[in-house]
């Protein structure tokens, strides 16, 4: 029997029951007339605390409350992917249809078209003996993704009966299964899954592989593995969501899933309309058909907010089992952590640093721990890489949710105030950032790349960091005054800045380079570097050098080399030579 | 059967208890009738059993424990609507004030609103010209955005806010109708008659709506006012398909008064005292700007805030640029050097900018042109902080150039009169005016083919 409970207080998302209801902790609740959904949060012997996901203006105390007797879960089947949720895995374009251009409440859709029929194609054979999570069934969802319909990870059995290959909704039963305990059970495409519940997999790897972004700064100096985790902190207008997008639209992951957490209704129009368009550059299919967004923007339900992080893991964890390498980009991840502290509030909870309850950092770790590159129980590989967003309040990156995240992460992308104003995009600065899985990457770069890939990227740094430190001297005597090596880092520097981390989203060719590119990108700047410290070396005064306009030239190879073109390069260093020996000439 | 409440169990600032409801509903309006005398207007803002606390807009002054008659309405805060508003002057809760009469009709709107589903919303890319160049050139401003001014004390945003209604050239393509929402929220009499003489002067007072609450109104009704103003610009936009423009000030006293109002409920406060949810109550107001696919209208939004101290960190500003389109920032430096407007162009932003620009928008070297004169500028500042360490004379002739570039930039470019229009073909050309100041190949962020065209 369903239990029931009746509103008694209401604070803002908060509602309270009165009495011992017999609900369960993180049970599914339906609240009130409309059925607002909702979430127990809290349990005492004389009341009930709920969350309500959706507005809860006009719910009245004695209103019933309704438990299911689940937990909140979302479901999992074909239809995921090119889909537009919000916080709870609620189909914005059926809200859509049924309820106008704006968000009503106590809309109730299914998360997925349950109508639609699928071309299903079996895989197993009646006899065959299954654990939770062998695939039985393949299902091409989109033209990008080929969906693998799993046994749920609790089950495990015999098959005694199979469907023929054909077409098939969700809800239709594809396959009969025997259980241990002889009961059988019929198997859909369909499963649910709590979402704050890991799904459970074999065994997680260490990380090997990059995540390859084609963004130069990321893939190489602070790359990211597949599996792994990045932060992106950076106050508004540094370029958080830009970074986000870039990643999204042209990461090798086989799956991205964009959480929109508290954040502008018009970017995710921005997504969905971009994303659609454009096209995947390797497997020529429209981006869309590899992504789901979760959209909760910022005049959405708080506590949906809340729930939207969770919503979307589960997801990427799906998707993961079935063989797949999913991204998840989180923005932001500070809208989520204060939809906590909103909540918290409301709870009177005993408030921690800035107002965050004290458990910021566990839900955190818990978040982030969700990422891995995976051994699957179906015996796949699958890997789900969380790239969170951070907007650290007043841009300062010692508040709560930036220092507990560095905590959790291994790799940080600091984006930077004056980079930005100074429109140097990416904006993620050299010096703040770190990636812990350089060295854990470094052997795949030196197969896959090239040997010196990571000798050159280190370099590479290392003429950033003299700058850095050459600049404090500038700042007080100005640059004149250098020696003229010295001066030949700054200008170095300057072409790093300019031609190698600078990059374009907007220029077709720079927007994502590949990575032999980028290193025959630094091979050249370093061997401009090598020639221009020999001529230095000799007594050439920097001034000369200068004259040519070669330093200009190699700036503008992002430009001018398309990627596709890599044999330009040696004409690049033909043209070192040149410059070498004409001053040389001249001069010498 | 309508019920009426006799006395109330507890009065603590703006709040007032009522004990014994049944039946009330979170969010609801009450009516409350003071000694006889006196009408005012509550909101139901938390229930616990019985107890009912209610907000009340016009503040609680004259009401006791035994004067008041409360009534429960059964509905959410509404406000009248019809194409009549124009023109028009009501309070911060929509009343009129002009003494004109009632608005007649039988459209009442909830003025909470609800959140634009994402998948029905346009992405913004048609730009307004503003006439002024550090906007238009620099943080264009987008039909649909929500572009706030971040001000401090002392500085002239109103006279920036005035400059742009009357300069935006919203009805210049194909005679489509504009509207002016102007919401007041605990602004000073005279900013408020600035403001309404600005708009009879330019001609555009039969396109405005004015809801005021003044510094000396209640302090709660300046919760409600910017709802109350976006749901009228809402109906007139989507419903009536006109462009609408919404000029909120001050979101400070906003945010002022829902500290206030928190502390007065007890709540556990986070930053600087303002309670957790600051950041998703600015959301839902500044969230309703936008284009809803298919329909004519458009709600664009110029929220004026003085930061607090002329800090950026603040949370108010802080948050704000958070959920905005960008920021445009002003400087008390720029305007001590009589800069007029002096809009310090380094941290403003406009981020629906590179949609709305260059080739079929405005013209093909706008996005580089913008691209280098923050560059640039960028460097004069290091330029200028080199030359007060070693002074000017022993910089390098190439910061020299730097130096008098950006003293060029702020006086010719960023400055310019409170009356001047320019077209953006105008302040493009000011732009390379000024690029070539310096040597062509300092100008790193131009397309080659672009800077051959125009340099």
């Amino acid at each position: 029997m369903t239990k029931t409970g009746k509103i008694y207080g209401i604070n803002g998302p908060v509602i309270y029951l009165k009495g011992n209801t017999g609900f369960q902790m993180s049970e599914m609740v339906y609240v009130g007339k409309e059925k607002l959904v909702g979430e127990v949060i809290g349990l005492t012997r004389d009341q009930t605390t709920i969350q309500v996901f959706e507005e809860t203006s006009g719910l009245k105390p004695g209103e019933e409350v309704i438990a299911t007797g689940g937990a909140i879960s979302v479901t999992l089947a074909p239809g995921i992917i090119s889909n537009i949720f919000d916080g709870i895995e609620r189909p914005l374009h059926e809200i859509a249809k049924s309820a106008g251009a704006y968000i009503s409440r106590g809309v109730s859709v299914d998360s997925l078209d349950a109508t639609k029929l699928w071309k299903t194609h079996i895989v197993v054979k009646p006899g065959q003996v299954v654990d939770g999570g062998t695939i039985i069934a393949e299902v091409p969802e989109t033209s990008a993704v080929v969906h693998k319909v799993m046994i749920p990870p609790d089950m495990e059995g015999t098959i005694i009966s199979v469907v023929a290959d054909g077409e098939y909704t969700i809800h239709d039963t594809l396959v009969t299964l025997r259980l241990e305990n002889r009961k059988t059970v019929p198997i859909t495409m369909t499963q649910r899954w709590p979402i704050r519940v890991p799904r459970p997999a074999h065994e997680r790897f260490a990380a090997s592989k990059p995540l390859v972004t084609g963004q130069r700064i990321l893939d190489t100096l602070f790359p990211l593995a597949k599996g792994g985790t990045a932060a992106v902190p950076g106050g508004f207008g540094t370029g958080k969501t830009m970074t986000q997008h870039q990643i999204a639209k042209w990461s090798d992951a086989d799956i991205i899933v964009y959480i929109g957490c508290g954040e502008r209704g018009n970017e995710m129009t921005q997504v969905l309309e971009d994303f659609s368009k454009l096209v995947d550059p390797k497997s020529g299919n429209p981006l869309m058909d590899r992504t789901v967004l979760i959209a909760n923007t910022s005049n959405m339900p708080v506590a949906a907010r809340e729930a939207s992080i969770y919503t979307g893991i589960t997801l990427a964890e799906y998707y993961r089992d079935m063989g797949y390498h999913v991204a998840i980009m989180a923005d932001s991840t500070s809208r989520w952590a204060e939809a906590l502290r909103e909540l918290s509030g409301r709870l009177e909870e005993m408030p921690a640093e800035e107002g965050f309850p004290a458990y910021l950092a566990s839900r955190l770790s818990a978040f982030y721990e969700r990422a891995g590159m995976m051994r699957n129980l179906n015996g796949t590989e699958g890997s789900v890489s969380i790239i969170g967003a951070v907007s650290p309040q007043g841009g300062d990156f010692s508040e709560p949710v930036t220092q507990n995240t560095k905590r959790f992460v291994r790799c940080f992308w600091g984006l930077d105030k004056s980079l930005a104003y100074a429109r140097h995009f990416p904006a993620i600065h050299w010096l703040t950032s770190y990636s812990e899985y350089l060295t854990d990457l470094a052997a795949w770069y030196a197969d896959n790349v090239g040997a010196e890939f990571v000798d050159n990227r280190n370099q590479i740094v290392a003429i950033l960091n003299q700058e850095s430190s050459l600049m404090e001297i500038v700042k007080l005597i100005g640059s004149d005054v250098l020696p003229d090596d010295q001066k030949l880092i700054l200008e170095i520097a300057r072409v790093i800045r300019l031609g190698f981390l600078q990059q374009n989203a907007f220029h077709p060719e720079d927007t994502c380079v590949p990575l032999e590119k980028q290193l025959k990108m630094m091979e050249t700047i370093l061997y401009l570097y090598e020639r221009a410290r020999a001529l230095i070396t000799m007594g050439m005064p920097m001034s000369i050098l200068k004259e040519d306009t070669i330093f200009e030239k190699v700036i503008s190879i992002k430009y001018d080399v398309e990627n596709n073109a890599l044999y330009k390069f040696d004409e690049y260093k033909k043209a070192i030579d040149t410059f070498y020996n004409k001053v040389l000439e001249k001069n010498g | 059967m309508v019920i009426e409440y006799l006395g109330l169990q507890e009065i603590n600032g703006p709040l007032v208890a009522i004990e014994g409801v049944s039946g009330a509903s979170y969010d609801e309006i009450v009516e409350i009738n003071v000694g006889d005398k006196e009408k005012k207007i509550g909101r139901v803002v938390e229930i616990y059993g019985d107890k009912a606390v209610i907000q009340v807009f016009e503040g609680t002054e004259n009401m006791s424990l035994v004067n008041t008659h409360t009534r429960f309405t059964g509905h959410p805060l509404e406000v009248s609507l019809s194409p009549d508003i124009l023109g028009r002057t009501f309070n911060g809760i929509g009343q009129p004030i002009d003494g004109l009469g009632e608005i007649v009709t039988e459209k009442k709107v909830d003025v909470n609103g609800m959140p634009l589903n994402p998948v029905t919303r346009e992405y913004p890319r048609n730009y307004i010209r503003t006439g002024i160049s550090a906007i238009d050139g620099l943080t264009t401003l987008i039909r649909g955005q929500k572009l706030p001014i971040f001000s401090g004390n002392g500085l002239p945003h109103d006279q920036l806010a005035a400059q742009i209604v009357r300069q935006a050239s919203l009805g210049d393509s194909s005679g489509e109708e504009f509207g002016i929402i102007f919401a007041a929220m605990g602004v000073k009499y005279d900013v408020a008659d600035f403001f309404r003489r600005a708009f009879e002067e330019s001609g555009v007072s039969s396109h405005v709506t004015m809801f005021l609450n003044l510094a000396s109104d209640p302090v709660v009704e300046r919760l409600i006012t910017p709802k109350v103003a976006l749901t009228a610009a809402e109906y007139l936009a989507f419903e009536l398909g006109m462009h609408i423009l919404v000029i909120l000030t001050d979101m400070t006293s906003f945010a002022e008064a829902m500290r206030e109002v928190s502390s007065s409920k007890g709540e556990i406060p986070s930053r600087k005292g303002y309670p957790g949810y600051l950041y998703s109550e600015l959301a839902t107001i500044y969230e309703r700007a936008g284009i809803v696919a298919g329909v004519n209208g458009s709600v664009t939004q110029i929220p004026i805030l003085t930061m607090p101290n002329d800090d950026i960190t603040h949370p108010i500003p802080d948050l704000t640029g958070y959920i905005t389109e960008g920021q445009i920032v002003l400087d008390r430096a720029m305007n001590g050097q009589s800069i007029y407007p002096p809009i310090n162009v380094l941290p403003s932003l406009s981020r629906l900018m590179k949609d709305g620009i260059g080739e079929g928008y405005t013209r093909e070297d706008h996005q580089d042109v913008a691209n280098q004169l923050f560059s640039c500028y960028a460097k004069v500042g290091e330029a200028r902080n080199l030359a007060s360490v070693i002074g000017e004379d022993e910089l390098s002739p190439l910061d020299k150039k730097y130096l008098e570039f950006g003293n060029a930039f702020e006086k010719e470019f960023v400055g310019q009169g409170p009356n001047e229009n320019r077209t953006i073909l105008d302040t493009l050309d000011i732009g390379w005016r000024l690029l070539r100041l310096l040597p062509r190949e300092e100008l790193d962020r131009i397309n080659t083919k672009i800077l051959d065209k125009y340099y």
